[in-house]
């Protein structure tokens, strides 16, 4: 009998710990769910501040009770965001564009075709990933002077247009289809360009989907190259815009106006996230890094 | 050659192009300017060969003072971040209920522009003379003097520094260690449970080994990711880090190529391969503990 | 369409660099296939039959040797220039296209003269679907039908273009045992129906026997039979055919030819007129052995199975080359199953004596012959040739 009650007493607080431990574990990734989110609130919620109401608090308050939106009219007014934002657009569009067409011709060649030295090129190919981005750019950014390119989007867009990773990414996707498809592709008198665009891109969207987003949160957030390549603000992309705009906008310490450009420019991303947020995901995790 | 060789080197023709222009021929060309002697942009040209501009990038206080930088951030990040990363990871992938949700929010830094939530953390940290700012309000409330982080002492803009890299650092962890963790076959915690292990045991004689590598992948990435701090950087601290004593070593590559002091593309090129010697060395070792962890384990 | 094979051969560099030199996949394969037939390439995996598939459609090109369909010489031509249709094992369907799509896609891909309206090609496509009898299933997409309604998409997508002859490459191995019975009926029916020559690649000797006009059994490259499957099966031409044809298979035996007598061991089974003397491998079929209480084959016992109609018995003598040989007697011969040995009569008509050395058939008087195939060989090789019957007068 009394074996019954020890065996009852240390289930319960067997069980007890486990709620201790799962109550634990919610507490801490509630709080650094908060820590990971606090600063997108605070951008928001200054933003949604008037100026003088942002000025007067000398303790930062938490929440606003008089909502406004004129900073959003005084960021689109009183500094070229709409500029920044649309140049970002072109830039992300036409680099993305012109980089699939390279990298699906690149990764077709290596993956269908047949041809002298094709391991020995891929294998070269897969050891420039180990080339760090730091040390080529110095070169690229006197080539691209001497060329007269600054401030043209040629010069922004021209050498992230290739991507050796991407390359092996869609190359694996594309052995992955089998060999027969092939076969029966040129049984019925299909050319291996069209077997390409109308069999092997279709198969490999949900790859080639992958691609363009992981292409395109690059684009949105790249700063360095444009930093060295633009000194005209009709060039500058967000993240060169939000610097300009952190030294020089605003004629004054305009916070929420600031923040309200910080805002604009990252909501593009946060929806594009929310939509596609397992593909990202997914995409990130079979390779992609920060920077 | 014949026509089928042509037609796989036609469709190669953009990369080769591409990666010819800008990756192959300039990494043998940083080699170049790193020998050239007082090269002039302007004039394009030089007058000497030598390592003269290495020794001048080491002596550089400037140069001395990004190094000392990017050493603390990458000692204080790598560590701290993968900690976190892995203790987030654990909890994240114990809970069933609302996991996606925590995921989700988990992962978002990972899609927003460095350069303005950079902005955000500044006005967080920021203390001026209309107001203390948010993190100051906090450490008052618990009775520390408040500081400014921006500003203010070298130790209080380090600390900024450390916080944000970590904070943008921490998705890609995070994510790569729960999916690490999801994929551990969960017989081998079945089979634990059965035999009676602690908790505590099951994670650090069964969890720890099984995603062992994947820890190792994100500490070499995370020192490579690291010593390529910069921005992150500008974001909190503006363009001109050389004033604000907050340069990092690609920051000085930068700067000494274009920016106020900029127009030596020699003088960057000597940093960025001492800066590439540095990663490459660092990836060696932590390539050879792994290497002899793995046997003796 | 006639289509006639003039000595192909295919080499590879070998792949294993090590050992260097050519691999050659088919050799001197020469064969001339009459216009309207369904034609079996048989032989165990790797023997060449998908090579040789590959080149009469135009995916690989001969190393050696002409390829003519009637009096056109294709061999250096296209797949697209030949009009072949070709099934794939794995039927190779699109898997982001709707069967429509599917069978439709051949016919976007002619051009020139043969372009046709959008209004032909979907006419062209339920016709190709209505033969195959999928015209319920045109926009489902091939992962959600069964593997034998993507075996009839395949087919269509093949015949779609109306081609002049149509390739199989081991169409059934992909369906279940049911399903390879109905699919090969079907495929017959189309082929008599469409009246197109066919070829047919598979490994199954049943599914090739079934259903072909004509087999060509091969291996290693190398054409060894060719004929009517009935024929093969009767009158092999040498021990591989006879060993690689027949369920459950051929029993071959050590044996040994003295003064017109064969003898397994020590047992005299046979009288062979006109056969010469020397050591050879006796080829016996299940259904050659009548189980006979003074029969000179004396075997050891080991099980005997009542399937109903037959009997089989499992027996084992040490001239035997297998652990074990298999008889199927008729089910009323009377074994005494309690006995350690089972004795047999073999039966002429059912036992072939090959060579020992090549494994070429031997003949002799008084073994019957079938009449033999309208076919086909024109020339076949030296070592497929069949060997002339010798006469009591050699000897």
């Amino acid at each position: 009998m009394s074996d019954m009650n020890n065996n009852q007493q240390e289930q319960q607080s067997f069980a007890r710990a486990q709620k201790i431990r799962k109550g634990v574990t919610y507490a801490l990734l509630t709080i650094w769910a908060l820590i990971v989110l606090f600063p997108f609130y605070w951008m928001v919620l200054t933003s949604v501040k008037s100026y003088s109401s942002y000025n007067a608090e000398y303790v930062p308050q938490l929440y606003t009770t008089s909502p406004t939106l004129e900073n959003y009219t005084e960021a689109f007014t009183a500094v070229p965001l709409a500029r920044y934002f649309m140049n970002t657009v072109i830039f992300t569009g036409i680099t993305t564009a012109l980089m699939l067409v390279v990298i699906v011709l690149a990764a077709f060649a290596f993956s269908r075709l047949d041809f002298a030295g094709r391991d020995l090129l891929f294998t070269a190919f897969l050891s420039l990933m180990m080339i760090p981005n730091e040390l080529v750019i110095i070169t690229n950014f006197v080539t691209i002077t001497n060329l007269g390119l600054r401030n043209t989007f040629t010069g922004l867009i021209l050498p992230s247009v290739t991507s050796v990773f991407y390359i092996y990414l869609l190359k694996e996707n594309f052995d992955q289809i089998p060999d027969d498809l092939y076969k029966a592709a040129k049984v019925d008198g299909c050319s291996d360009f069209k077997y390409l665009t109308n069999v092997m891109i279709p198969i490999c969207r949900p790859t080639i989907v992958t691609v363009v987003l992981l292409k395109v949160i690059e684009c949105w957030n790249s700063y360095v190259w444009p930093r060295l390549i633009t000194d005209n603000q009709l060039y500058f992309l967000v993240s060169n815009g939000i610097q300009e705009i952190r030294e020089n906008g605003f004629g004054r310490e305009n916070v929420p106006a600031m923040m309200a450009a910080v805002v604009v420019i990252s909501i593009p991303l946060i929806i594009l996230f929310l939509i596609f947020r397992r593909k990202i995901m997914e995409g990130v995790s079979r390779g992609g890094t920060k920077g | 050659m014949n026509t089928r060789s042509m037609k796989g080197w036609l469709y190669l023709i953009p990369a080769i192009a591409f990666l010819g222009v800008f990756v192959v021929y300039p990494l043998f060309d940083v080699i170049v300017y790193s020998f050239e002697e007082g090269y002039n942009s302007a004039s394009q040209t030089f007058f000497g060969t030598g390592i003269y501009n290495y020794q001048y990038v080491l002596r550089d206080p400037y140069f001395i003072q990004a190094l000392k930088n990017t050493f603390i951030l990458v000692i204080v990040t790598v560590p701290l971040s993968t900690l976190l990363a892995l203790l987030i990871s654990v909890g994240l992938s114990s809970i069933s209920k609302l996991q996606e949700l925590y995921q989700t929010i988990f992962f978002l830094p990972y899609v927003t522009n460095t350069l303005a939530v950079g902005l955000v953390f500044m006005i967080l940290f920021q203390k001026t003379p209309y107001t203390d700012g948010f993190v100051n309000q906090i450490i008052h409330f618990f009775g520390g003097s408040t500081v400014d982080f921006i500003d203010g002492p070298y130790w209080a803009k380090m600390t900024v520094m450390c916080i944000y890299t970590i904070w943008v650092v921490l998705p890609f962890k995070i994510l790569i260690l729960t999916s690490a963790l999801a994929s551990v076959n969960p017989d081998y915690y079945k089979a634990a449970k059965v035999d009676g292990t602690s908790s505590w045991r099951i994670f650090y004689r069964i969890t720890l080994p099984m995603i062992s590598p994947m820890i190792f992948y994100l500490v070499i990435t995370g020192f490579i990711g690291a010593f390529k701090a910069y921005g992150d950087v500008v974001a909190i601290f503006g363009t001109n880090l050389n004033a604000a004593g907050m340069n990092t070593i690609v920051g000085y590559v930068y700067d000494m190529l274009y920016g106020n002091g900029g127009g030596y593309p020699s003088y960057a090129s000597a940093a960025a391969l001492v800066l590439f010697a540095i990663v490459l060395t660092i990836t060696c070792i932590n390539l050879l503990i792994q290497r002899r962890s793995v046997q003796t384990s | 369409m006639k289509i006639v094979l003039e000595h192909i051969s295919k080499r590879y560099p070998n792949r294993d660099k090590k050992v260097g030199g050519v691999f050659t996949a088919v050799d001197d394969f020469d064969l001339t296939i009459p216009d309207g037939k369904l034609i079996g390439l048989l032989g165990p995996s790797g023997c060449g039959k998908s090579t040789t598939l590959n080149m009469i459609c135009g995916l690989e090109a001969p190393t050696e040797g002409k390829i003519w369909f009637g009096d056109t010489d294709v061999t250096n031509l296209t797949p697209e220039l030949r009009g072949v249709g070709m099934v794939f094992q794995s039927y190779a369907l699109y898997p982001h296209m709707t069967v429509r799509q599917n069978i439709m896609f051949p016919l976007e891909n002619l051009k020139g003269p043969d372009k046709l309206s959008k209004d032909e090609m979907l006419r062209r496509v339920e016709e190709a679907a209505r033969l195959v009898q999928i015209d319920e299933l045109l926009d489902r997409k091939p992962n959600e039908m069964s593997g034998g309604q993507q075996q009839r998409v395949a087919i269509a997508r093949a015949l779609v273009k109306t081609p002049k002859v149509l390739l199989l490459d081991e169409p059934l191995s992909n369906l279940d045992a049911r399903l390879r019975l109905t699919t090969r009926e079907e495929i017959r029916r189309i082929q008599r129906e469409t009246g197109i020559t066919t070829i047919f690649v598979t490994h199954d000797q049943e599914e090739a026997m079934s259903i072909c006009d004509e087999i060509v059994v091969m291996e290693r490259g190398i054409i060894r039979q060719v004929g009517k499957p009935q024929y093969v099966y009767d009158e092999p031409d040498n021990l591989f055919v006879s060993k690689f044809l027949g369920t459950p298979p051929i029993n071959v035996f050590e044996g040994r030819i003295e003064r017109e007598s064969l003898f397994i061991g020590t047992q005299e089974v046979l009288d062979v007129p006109g056969a010469l003397d020397g050591p050879v491998s006796v080829g016996v079929r299940p259904e050659g052995f009548v189980p006979e209480p003074d029969g000179p084959l004396v075997c050891k016992l080991i099980a005997v199975e009542r399937m109903g109609r037959d009997t089989s018995v499992v027996a084992s003598h040490d001239a035997h080359d297998g652990v074990q040989m298999r008889a199927i007697v008729s089910s009323d011969a009377r074994i005494d199953t309690k006995s350690d040995t089972v004795r047999f009569r073999i039966r002429p008509e059912k036992t072939r004596i090959f060579d020992a050395e090549t494994g070429e058939r031997i003949h002799f008087f008084g073994e019957t012959m079938e009449e033999p195939a309208e076919v086909m060989a024109r020339e076949a090789r030296a070592n497929a040739k069949p060997v002339a019957p010798q006469t009591g007068a050699d000897a």
